[in-house]
């Protein structure tokens, strides 16, 4: 047991601050904590909790204006924070090696692989190049690289996102270092191969014995791999413990808050609404001098303005509250209720949107003159029907074409082959002046709020914009009023019109994203991953947000996105898209229960539950490999090359979607054979 | 926490003139000449085109500040005078190019296709060949003359922004605020124009300013080779001209060289703190 030993890694006290021209910013504030020999620390918190800036602090890679103004950072008998710059850069790489979150830009884009990872070897003159070459050739192999000795001289740009993320644990642990810092390592990958890399990351704690530092956002990778885990709040810890004891029976609101309000991939809701808290993280030039998460906190008592120490609530557990201390414990309360919602009749299944056999391939540039014309096949023959006032959820991996078929049905692209009819009309080749009438009905709402809207117009121009083009504001007056009850019905405050979108927060800027999209008044609404760029509290808010315009609006939802558990949680109906065919389509409670594709069953299975308990009882399907290219999609079924069960015959034939059970069609020669073999091993 | 000793951070005024100083003594610069050009009959004491052989090529002296020259004309007023003619045509020439390169481009790359790839090679054949003998040879075919020089200037001068500006719109045209437009249903000219251009116009701003003194420099040269304006207008280039054999007498050519110096370096100072000011990452520090 590491316990008795001394710690890895002793961090007091520390404080990073940005000094900048308006004041220092404390991202970092007082921060403490050990790491044994072999262990692995998770740190959760949300963007701007400090979390990354106190990884960085421990490398020393922080760039001005950050500094490090106090406390101390011990490391095997060494202060890192008044290590000087030669002495640093012996323990960086060596000692203690870092894995970063964009595999993308990691590794430098006009070196081989090979001559990356034998430097970052040689650099601390531990090996020499021929020795380094054969150690770059079987860590890659234990990475699970394929073909080690052949791609270890290709190019970062010819790996996947996954297989760089493995180069670069490579890279990290190619010189045996006691100590990893993984800062959101899966965070840019898919659920799949996020899967992939997680379990590597435990199978190398296990075998090698190097302690992990596992930062992210998301508390079901922290609890899949993590033997503890910090919390962090407005640069402090506001929780530290066990992931049993801390993700079953939180003892801060905060870590109770961040549970409650991500959905769960492995519990039905009865109420799409989640469990959110009000506000945003505090300025963090100017922290509250009490408890910091005191304004936002559904459980503060009088004593919170006293700032809280971290102090033991149980053995191995300690937490930054009044209220725990106290021996208060934090219930889960009423959901908010709709007002008025009464359940209504089933509506009249009329389809709103149908769309068959819709294609659309892009041609590429060739690679040379006589090449032949290579096409990605983004999307390729794929039949939906969307009826009124439901949620279908679109959801698949990066590169399924679950985004390309969004702006095929909004005809922000034009379809190569197919059927698109909206409400009635056949759109498929329609011009966009013919289209334009339509789009009073039809609105999309895009994933990134940073870059969908205009920088250089305030909120009032951008939604006043779509009312006067489609002539629904007579005014200036009417077309100010009108965008009064947009930002009153988005939750904004009505002096939001003058200001421009750089002065709002991501989860306000969706806000006003969804605003614009129901300017015209549409009835209905394509939602492209509208909550994958915000933090989970954030993602709740959105998410009640749009259920309650669904309920007062009577809108019907194309909603896509890549995170199951949300998809579960908002959807009627899920089409499961694989490279750009729909793989399995049926309700959301029978896919979740029952998945009868394997593809749908593997997803499930990789993504991971914020509790360690139902993570170890969980049957893990491991997923084979990467998903092959759309140019050149596998013959017969297009899942094969990844399956598990997958048998001659699905080379040859291609399974047609077919109805497997009620309202269930799924594209699969052995519909079900996955999900009971599952069942009869139980 | 009081204990922890901050490094004393500059005032903001510090930072302020570390940062547009250099700029702000480049804008006072430029309005000064610009007042000097529009004032400049009130602020001269002789007619600038006034021949007085008996004068001729005096040295700088009380009456003279900047002495005469060879046909006894005031170098002082026809530096001042000068002004007008150099500052009127590098603006004329850079902003009728940037306008019209830059709408030009934008709607080039809006459109893609055969129109972007056409226009794209016609810039290629003016960036062929060195800029100012390509306006030398314009001019010289137009005839002398301020306006024809002005015209083969702006030949010269559109496709640097016409790149610019299409590289610029082809980097916006990406946002997904490109496409929530488009889903709402505006059209083209909308988009490129009321959505597209206003977040591209900061690159665009800084290459006019670092223009606008490179414009004044060429027309300076074209006019010292004769090309320019036709004598006895005063124009700076001209003058250097005028003087570069009087080696004796070297005001005639310096003073005007000098006012050249002034005005291209104010205008670098000008657009290299519009960079600064645009530039987030040098901003922020």
């Amino acid at each position: 047991m590491p316990g008795v030993a001394e710690p890895l890694l002793q961090v007091r006290d520390l404080r990073t601050w940005f000094l900048t021209d308006s004041g220092p910013v404390r991202a970092v504030d007082g921060v403490s904590f050990d790491v044994h020999a072999g262990e692995t620390l998770g740190v959760v918190g949300e963007s701007g909790s400090g979390k990354s800036v106190c990884a960085k602090s421990i490398m020393r890679l922080l760039d001005e204006p950050a500094r490090i103004v106090g406390g101390s950072i011990l490391f095997k008998g060494r202060d890192l924070a008044h290590l000087d710059d030669e002495g640093i850069r012996a323990v960086r790489g060596r000692e203690i090696a870092m894995v970063f979150q964009d595999p993308m830009t990691s590794l430098n884009p006009v070196l081989r692989i090979a001559r990356q990872l034998i430097e970052a070897m040689t650099a601390h003159g531990r090996f020499t190049v021929a020795a380094a070459r054969r150690r770059a050739i079987d860590l890659l192999r234990r990475m699970g690289v394929a073909a080690a000795d052949r791609t270890v001289n290709s190019f970062p740009h010819q790996f996947s996102g996954g297989m760089r993320q493995r180069v670069m644990l490579a890279m990290g642990f190619s010189n045996e270092p006691s100590l990893l810092i993984a800062d959101e390592p899966t965070t840019a990958l898919d659920v799949t191969i996020q899967a992939q890399i997680l379990d590597l990351l435990r199978g190398l704690n296990r075998d090698l014995g190097t302690a992990v530092i596992l930062i992210s956002h998301d508390l079901g990778v922290i609890s899949n791999i993590c033997s503890r885990v910090l919390v962090m709040y407005a640069g402090e810890v506001v929780e530290e413990g066990a992931p049993e004891a801390l993700l079953t029976d939180p003892r801060h609101p905060y870590t109770w808050a961040l549970l409650h309000a991500a959905p769960r991939i492995d519990a039905q809701a009865e109420d799409r609404r989640l469990i959110t808290i009000e506000g945003q993280p505090p300025d963090p030039r100017a922290w509250p001098s009490g408890c910091r998460f005191r304004a936002r906190c559904p459980f503060a008592v009088e004593k919170c303005a006293e700032h809280p120490e971290l102090l033991p609530v149980e053995a191995g557990r300690a937490a930054r509250c009044w209220v725990t201390q106290e021996g208060g414990a934090l219930h889960t309360p009423e959901r908010a209720r709709a007002g008025g919602a009464a359940p209504v009749d089933p509506p009249p299944a009329v389809p709103i949107l149908e769309i068959s056999g819709l294609r659309k391939h892009f041609p590429l540039a060739k690679e040379t003159f006589f090449a032949r014309q290579r096409v990605l096949r983004a999307v390729d023959g794929v039949d939906l029907q969307v009826i009124a006032g439901e949620t279908v959820g679109l959801v698949g991996e990066s590169g399924c074409g679950k985004s390309t078929l969004a702006r095929l049905v909004t005809r922000l692209h034009e379809p190569t082959d197919g059927r698109i009819v909206f409400a009635g009309t056949d759109i498929t080749h329609a011009s966009q002046a013919a289209i334009r009438p339509l789009r009073r009905r039809m609105q999309m709402i895009f994933q990134d709020p940073y870059a969908s809207l205009n920088p250089r117009m305030t909120i009032g121009e951008i939604l006043a914009g779509p009312l006067i083009l489609h002539g629904i504001a007579g005014d200036a007056a009417a077309a100010r009023t009108r965008v009064a009850e947009l930002l009153d019905l988005v939750g904004l405050p009505g002096q939001s019109v003058r200001r421009f979108p750089h002065e709002f927060s991501g989860g306000q800027r969706q806000r006003i994203s969804i605003a614009r999209a129901l300017a015209v008044g549409p009835d209905f609404v394509v939602a492209d991953e509208p909550i994958s760029a915000l933090d989970v509290n954030i993602q709740a808010q959105i998410i009640n947000l749009m259920v309650d315009l669904q309920e007062r609006l009577g809108l019907t939802y194309l909603f896509i996105a890549h995170d199951l558990a949300v998809v579960r949680h908002v959807c009627d109906r899920i089409a499961v898209l694989y490279l750009g065919k729909i793989m399995e389509v049926g309700p959301a409670a029978a896919l979740f229960s029952r998945p009868l594709h394997p593809y749908t069953r593997t997803l499930i299975s990789a993504a991971p539950v914020p509790d360690p308990r139902v993570e170890r009882a969980r049957r893990h399907v491991p997923m084979k490999g990467e998903p092959p290219s759309a140019l050149d999609p596998p013959s017969g079924c297009r899942f094969r090359t990844r399956c598990p069960i997958a048998e001659q015959r699905c080379a040859l034939q291609e399974p047609p979607l077919l109805e497997a059970a009620a309202g269930q069609r799924v594209a699969c020669h052995f519909p079900g054979r996955l999900s009971d073999a599952d069942a009869r091993d139980l | 926490m009081s204990d922890i000793a901050l490094p004393a951070i500059a005032s903001a005024r510090t930072r302020w003139l570390r940062r547009y100083g250099l700029a702000a003594f480049g804008a006072a610069v430029i309005l000064a000449w610009v007042l000097a050009a529009i004032f400049a009959p009130w602020l001269t004491r002789y007619d600038p085109n006034l021949v007085d052989v008996a004068m001729r090529l005096r040295p700088p002296s009380a009456s003279n500040w900047l002495g005469t020259d060879a046909l006894g004309r005031d170098v002082a007023t026809r530096v001042i005078h000068g002004a007008r003619v150099s500052l009127t045509v590098g603006m004329v020439v850079v902003l009728v190019g940037a306008l019209f390169g830059t709408l030009l481009g934008a709607a080039a790359a809006y459109a893609r296709g055969w129109a972007e790839e056409g226009l794209m090679r016609l810039t290629d054949l003016v960036f062929c060949f060195p800029p100012i003998i390509l306006a030398m040879a314009i001019a010289a075919a137009l005839g002398i003359g301020t306006v024809n020089t002005v015209i083969a200037m702006l030949v010269v001068w559109w496709p640097k922004f016409a790149r610019l500006s299409r590289s610029l719109v082809i980097s916006q045209r990406s946002m997904e605020y490109v496409e929530a437009a488009q889903s709402i249903g505006f059209g083209p000219a909308h988009i490129l124009l009321r959505q597209i251009i206003p977040n591209a116009v900061g690159p665009l701003v800084v290459l006019v300013t670092l223009d606008l003194g490179n414009a004044i420099l060429v027309f300076a040269g074209l006019s010292f080779l004769g090309l320019g304006t036709v004598p006895p207008t005063p124009e700076w280039g001209s003058m250097v001209g005028e003087g570069r054999e009087l080696v004796q007498q070297w005001w005639v050519a310096t003073f005007p060289g000098l006012a050249i110096l002034t005005v291209v370096m104010a205008f670098n100072f000008m657009g290299d703190g519009f960079r600064d000011w645009l530039d987030p990452h040098a901003r922020r520090r």
